[in-house]
């Protein structure tokens, strides 16, 4: 009787761990998928700083492959080192800008940003004359600009020398150029999104799936630290369209804007334009008392 | 096959500890599978919740964090909101070990023990937040010293995996041992786990310290740029440490048959009746300051207590904290039986996790950095995912101390043949 018991027992715990284990194995099926797209260079790949020039020649060539086989497009990635002598900054005359949203669209084209949800590393805030207080702002206006009473303020990163953001990441996946530039590891950011919290100004954006693009939309001159299409659980932000400006280039964003209300260029330049505009102007930057140290500036023209 | 055959408790040399060791771990896990109809069922609920929500993060880690309700404005929600609750719960476990050693109270020796295992386990359950909360897990690896880039000492993050971590050690080392020696049937010497047990009072305070820095060192963050989030944190850790652990005492008195009188519960709730009532002056300090200025400091703050226009998700929560950590001071400070006083313990509990989750969190992200309001309401996603973790967390001790409980009975010891 006694035995009976026993092997009864001993069968519905056999019973009951089988059913347990095939129910963990069902639950664990959507990770075996994920996995399946993971290659293991991937997984293996060291921090950018520490690629050797061959391994970085492999990892932009695998990058490359991934993104004809995953969007049907063919694209350049390249590693685009920073310019010696240059130290960028950016600034934006609020008196002229006129809300337009052009240069948030700019970036969205020219930094591969996902269709769906219309991502931009620029935010437009409609202000009401007489405050720059932020909370009286509005990013949602959808109305024939410039409305009356009102000015705009575009923000994007300001590419802090005191930024937050860098200091509290604990992988070092985001870090400062010797141009001035933020740039985020997007093979080694662990998708924490504490920069994202410790940022003052928004400038982070969060890749909470696969970006979806069109591969006759996809913008196809890439590099590696800024426009490539991100990997899904990353952090992304904007670069001052590094891929063009260590190219001599201007930014898409001032490329677009139809009022000139943005000038950028290399502060250790003493005749660019920058230059004359921090000299001549009363700039001023957003949230100076945090002593972030933005290299983004703005003023008024009148 | 208990036992060993030919050594007795005394006479053990140190090749045989070595063998007895690992032998010792298999008869605690063998152990922890035996018990009456109500233990298996409790621990099918358990492992059938953490399923469901293994398979809510299966999803999760496939689909990506879309599906949760977090937003590049709300980055942070449910997981890290209890990651945080679960550091304090962590903390907190260790009032059982101050009075016991600090001021040499010998009837909570033994309870020590359950209290490092309550530790022990909240760290897992820490630990298993912050993994659900990664955009990428399978880099988990790049946060591990010198393996990785680990961005210490600049990275607060960096700091809380330290801790964290060195708590989980000091706390494995001390129950290990003293379990051990119970199981050997020796008596422990002090100086193995002694100067451990009052390192992991200190470090228990660190780790909430640490987890406050996370938030407390962002300038860009008004609500918890305040130099008494530290305070608060440990102030309410030491609130839902010991109202945890006076519920479980009783659990175990009744489940288990362990002889544990009425003392030690008398000791917590006395603890209790001074940190509940701290906790809500902090609180109220936190108020005074932010509404009595207004301007930006505020605006966090008032959206939390009152809303902000047509948006006031985070005010039922914050009221019923509130009433909670009131109604559990009020209970705790006037003369009622153990009924009561778990009815105070459950409030508490309940009050502290929502002031830490939905009511600190969740705040320090309305409005956004420039400004802009936009509220966060977890998905079920983010519940299931939640759920598993903490039946994960409730698996695990409880087979923690279902395996400690024959040592601490004497049950299982190696000299028995």
């Amino acid at each position: 009787m006694a035995e009976a018991t026993t092997t009864r027992r001993r069968a519905l715990k056999v019973i009951g761990a089988t059913l347990g284990a095939t129910a963990f194995g069902a639950a664990a099926a959507p990770i075996k998928h994920w996995a399946e797209n993971l290659s293991l260079g991937e997984v293996l790949q060291k921090h950018y700083q520490e690629l050797t020039p061959e391994q970085l020649k492999g990892v932009l060539s695998r990058l490359e492959e991934e993104t004809l086989h995953r969007y049907g497009a063919n694209v350049t990635i390249e590693d685009i080192r920073p310019e010696p002598d240059t130290s960028f900054g950016y600034a934006l005359n609020l008196s002229i800008c006129i809300g337009c949203r052009r240069c948030a669209e700019a970036c969205h084209k020219e930094n591969n940003h996902d269709r769906a949800t219309n991502n931009s590393y620029i935010r437009v805030l409609e202000m009401q004359k007489g405050s720059l207080d932020l909370e009286k702002g509005n990013a949602h206006y959808d109305h024939p600009v410039p409305a009356p009473d009102k000015f705009y303020m575009p923000v994007q990163c300001h590419q802090c020398d005191n930024a937050p953001c860098i200091k509290v990441c604990p992988v070092q996946a985001t870090w400062k150029e010797s141009d001035g530039i933020v740039v985020v590891d997007y093979n080694w950011c662990i998708g924490c999104r504490y920069c994202e919290a410790a940022c003052p100004y928004h400038a982070r954006r969060f890749n909470w799936k696969v970006p979806e693009i069109p591969a006759n939309e996809i913008n196809p001159h890439q590099s590696y630290l800024s426009n490539r299409i991100r990997p899904q659980g990353v952090m992304e932000k904007c670069t001052f369209c590094l891929h063009r400006t260590r190219r001599g280039q201007l930014p898409a964003c001032l490329e677009a804007c139809p009022t000139g209300a943005r000038v950028f260029g290399n502060l250790l330049d003493p005749s660019s334009e920058i230059r004359w505009v921090l000299e001549h102007k009363r700039v001023f930057v957003l949230k100076e008392e945090l002593g972030t140290k933005p290299r983004f500036f703005y003023f008024f023209d009148v | 096959m208990k036992g060993t055959r030919d050594v007795t408790g005394t006479t053990l040399k140190k090749k045989d500890l070595a063998l007895l060791y690992p032998r010792f771990l298999w008869q605690l896990f063998l152990n922890s599978f035996r018990g009456g109809p109500l233990f298996y069922l409790w621990m099918t609920c358990l492992t059938a919740i953490a399923v469901v929500g293994f398979g809510a993060y299966a999803h999760q880690v496939n689909e990506g964090m879309r599906i949760t309700a977090l937003t590049d404005h709300v980055s942070w929600g449910l997981y890290i909101a209890n990651f945080t609750f679960g550091v304090g719960l962590a903390a907190g476990a260790v009032m059982m070990v101050i009075p016991a050693y600090l001021y040499d109270d010998h009837e909570m020796h033994d309870l020590t023990i359950i209290g490092e295992i309550l530790a022990i386990a909240a760290i897992a359950l820490c630990l298993c937040f912050v993994i659900v909360d990664m955009g990428r897990p399978d880099r988990l690896w790049h946060m591990m010293p010198f393996i990785g880039r680990f961005n210490w000492p600049i990275s607060m993050l960096t700091w809380d995996v330290i801790v964290l971590n060195g708590y989980l050690l000091i706390n494995l080392h001390v129950t290990g041992y003293l379990l051990y020696m119970r199981y050997l049937g020796r008596k422990p010497n002090p100086k193995v786990y002694v100067p451990f047990v009052f390192l992991s009072i200190g470090w228990a305070i660190s780790i909430h310290t640490v987890t406050a820095f996370l938030y407390q060192g962002l300038g860009g963050r008004p609500f918890w740029n305040s130099a008494l989030l530290a305070p608060r944190f440990i102030g309410s850790a030491f609130i839902t440490g010991p109202a945890f652990v006076i519920v479980l005492l009783q659990v175990i008195r009744r489940a288990l048959g362990l002889q544990i009188n009425d003392r030690p519960i008398e000791t917590l709730r006395s603890i209790l009746r001074i940190t509940i009532p701290v906790n809500l002056f902090m609180f109220c300090s936190e108020l005074f300051t932010a509404l009595y200025t207004g301007g930006h400091h505020s605006a966090a703050l008032s959206y939390l207590m009152f809303g902000h226009e047509e948006k006031t998700a985070l005010v039922p929560w914050i009221w019923t904290a509130l009433a909670f950590n009131a109604g559990s001071a009020l209970l705790v400070h006037s003369k009622v039986g153990l009924r009561g006083l778990n009815a105070a313990c459950v409030l508490a509990f309940v009050g502290v996790w929502i002031e830490k989750g939905m009511g600190l969190i969740i705040p320090g992200f309305i409005p956004s950095t420039l400004g802009e309001f936009v509220e966060y309401i977890p998905t079920l996603t983010e519940w299931r995912i939640t759920a598993g973790v903490w039946a994960l967390c409730l698996l695990l001790l409880t087979l923690g101390i279902k395996a400690a409980r024959p040592v601490l009975e004497g049950e299982l010891a190696a000299r028995r043949g």
